[in-house]
């Protein structure tokens, strides 16, 4: 198409569909396919739709979604490895008016974060935790994560994940739920448009618990694909994810308004 | 005059970071330093000026907290004794990287390991040269009463600020256990949220239309913009080391030999230059009162007539070797001191002095 005719049609009363303005620019550094972006919109959305944008602070962890202050368009701050919601705590705790959150992956969130997470939790931090499980550590590689499915191979599992002598998956979320201080406990997708609108839903349901201080985490779990790290293409790898993940990871309510779904 | 108290070390620290308008503290308990937060619960310091505090479940955790905490623009403070300070080191990384200010008290005991409860100067290095991983700087400050213990925790969050840097106090056991008179400043009320978006436009205080988000990272995956960023940390470092030097000098005028001593070890040595005085050996004491950046300049122009420095830690000889920088093989130093929670007695000190600078 000439540049002459894509003037033409990318104009205000054509646009059917926008990226919001709490995204930033910059070119998403993930690969083509991956749930990690989606998720990124996903709760920028939400942040420009609840108008909270100016009173949000978000915490980046270290995965593949370390840059994420670069695309999310609000103030954000950089955690080590895992200690996310230890971060948001020491913000929540002073800044007890603005939101926070922490967006973490499954190696930060249910490895080397494990105590900050539970502890968050357990204390009832009035914050949003949103955890992108794709049970592998993409960053450095595809090494084997604490959620990495039995017999699934990755970079330390060349032959599977050998129950007996590298564990079971750690079902953070299902454990999560089961903690006093947490009052909204969900997992979702995001390899559809209606799994999209459905975790959208949860991640207003989230914000809107902290905003109405209802005391208590309100934890998301969204299920992605890693395809670089399954080494799949993008659509085998949702295909992997909805065959073998979904029936481990069963999506849904866990814990709604502090009482856990039955 | 201030209120006059009878205090503990640590109950000096934790009255001071309420009074110095500290927002928050959050620790974990280690000895010999739980006082710190155990006065902070009974004080309700939240209900006297807003401040928060919180026991962590860990010291990583803690750290982690400040961290968070400091990124706010707020005042953000931890305390923890040798062994919880190892813990503490990745998170100040961190905070050295993102140039964050906050101030972390390390009540020093023996070590490596679990070491003992005991007092101890055994973490110096771990204090002045890094200890967490990277080209960094803490400032640190040596208090050597009850009474610099509260008046550095003010001291240590207008330095932080000034520099946006993570500040240490490195007490000891001694100083944070024994009970002396002290002076309590004068209550600073927090800062407003105006004071802080005024004061620290770095910060985390929500994006607004007038500005653009702040972003607190110690990433940067760009070499050419992370040397850059290294060599601003070693420019802000250049200019504490130019304008924050603190020491003091005891009993310096025509000495022959001089201690150089550090928190308790320099009361110690107080005591040795009476009972060296008895003796006709004439000896004075310099205290480094900050540690990072160390006064080697003073050091340097003391040297005149000087025929000999005994280094006094209780450590198998850290600070030593930065005196022995200093002073360039122009005259003989040696270091002494106890370890393992013994703390050496100023008697003990002469004869070290009489043995391996005088004699020697
Ligand atoms: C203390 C520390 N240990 C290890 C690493 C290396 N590391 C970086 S990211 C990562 C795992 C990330 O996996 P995950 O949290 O699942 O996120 P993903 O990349 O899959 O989104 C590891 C081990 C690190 N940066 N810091
Ligand atoms: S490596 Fe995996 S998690 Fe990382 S961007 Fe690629 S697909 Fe996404």
């Amino acid at each position: 198409m000439s540049e002459n005719i894509l003037k033409e049609i990318i104009q205000p009363e054509n646009i059917v569909y926008q990226k919001t303005k709490m995204m930033t620019d910059k070119v998403l550094s993930y690969c083509p396919g991956c749930g990690h972006g989606t998720a990124h919109r996903i709760i920028m959305e939400v942040v420009d739709e609840m108008g909270i944008g100016e009173e949000t602070i978000g915490i980046a962890p270290v995965g593949c979604s370390v840059l994420a202050y670069e695309f999310m368009n609000i103030d954000m701050q950089e955690a080590a490895h895992g200690r996310a919601p230890a971060l948001a705590t020491g913000i929540k705790r002073l800044w007890p008016d603005k939101f926070v959150f922490t967006y973490q992956g499954d190696g930060d969130l249910a490895a080397i974060g494990t105590a900050e997470t539970i502890h968050a939790c357990n204390r009832g931090e009035n914050i949003c935790i949103f955890f992108i499980n794709n049970g592998i550590y993409g960053m450095t590689g595809g090494q084997m994560a604490p959620t990495t499915l039995p017999n699934m191979k990755s970079s330390t599992s060349p032959y599977g994940r050998d129950i007996a002598t590298m564990g079971n998956p750690l079902k953070m979320t299902d454990i999560v739920a089961t903690l006093p201080g947490t009052y909204f406990v969900s997992r979702h997708s995001v390899h559809t448009p209606r799994n999209v609108r459905r975790t959208k839903k949860a991640v207003r349901k989230a914000f809107e618990n902290q905003r109405d201080k209802k005391g208590g985490v309100s934890f998301v779990e969204i299920l992605s694909n890693c395809n670089s790290g399954w080494k799949m293409t993008p659509v085998q790898a949702n295909e992997w994810m909805v065959e073998n993940m979904f029936p481990f990871y069963p999506l849904g309510d866990m814990k709604i308004d502090g009482e856990l779904v039955k | 005059m201030g209120e006059l108290k009878l205090m503990k070390g640590n109950e000096a620290v934790a009255e001071a970071a309420i009074r110095a308008g500290a927002d928050g503290y959050f620790g974990y308990p280690i000895t010999p330093q739980s006082e710190v937060i155990e006065y902070l619960m009974a004080e309700k310091p939240y209900e006297r000026t807003g401040m928060v505090v919180l026991q962590a479940e860990s010291e990583i955790a803690a750290i982690n907290m400040v961290y968070g905490a400091a990124g706010t623009g707020k005042k953000a403070m931890t305390s923890s004794s040798s062994p919880g300070i190892s813990l503490k080191m990745e998170g100040i990384s961190y905070l050295a990287g993102t140039e964050l200010p906050c101030v972390i008290l390390n009540v020093v005991r023996g070590g490596p390991g679990l070491g003992t409860i005991q007092p101890s100067q055994a973490d110096y290095f771990q204090a002045t040269k890094g200890g967490g991983h990277g080209d960094y700087r803490m400032i640190v400050l040596a208090p050597a009463s009850v009474q610099e213990m509260s008046d550095f925790v003010k001291l240590g969050f207008e330095l932080a600020f000034k520099y946006r840097n993570p500040l240490m106090i490195l007490s000891d056991g001694v100083i944070g256990q024994m009970m002396e008179k002290v002076e309590l400043f004068d209550p600073i009320p927090r800062w407003t949220d105006e004071e802080i978006k005024e004061m620290s436009p770095w910060a985390t205080t929500g994006k607004t239309k007038k500005r653009e988000r702040n972003i607190l990272t110690s990433l940067d995956l760009d070499p050419s913009r992370q040397e850059k960023h290294n060599e601003k940390l070693v420019a802000k470092y250049k200019k504490i080391s130019e304008n924050e030097i603190r020491f003091e000098k005891i009993n310096c005028e025509d000495i022959d030999y001089l201690f150089v001593a550090y928190g308790s070890s320099s009361r110690i040595c107080q005591k040795a230059i009476q009972l060296a005085k008895e003796k006709g050996i004439k000896i004075g004491l310099l205290r480094p009162i900050t540690l990072f950046p160390f006064p080697t300049k003073a050091i340097q122009d003391m040297l005149g007539n000087i025929k000999g420095i005994l280094c006094v830690e209780m450590s198998a000889g850290q600070m030593v070797e930065d005196v022995r920088l200093a002073v360039e093989g122009k005259v003989p130093v040696e270091h002494y001191g106890r370890m393992g929670g013994i703390v050496h007695s100023p008697q003990e000190v002469l004869e070290a002095l009489e043995q391996k600078i005088i004699g020697g």
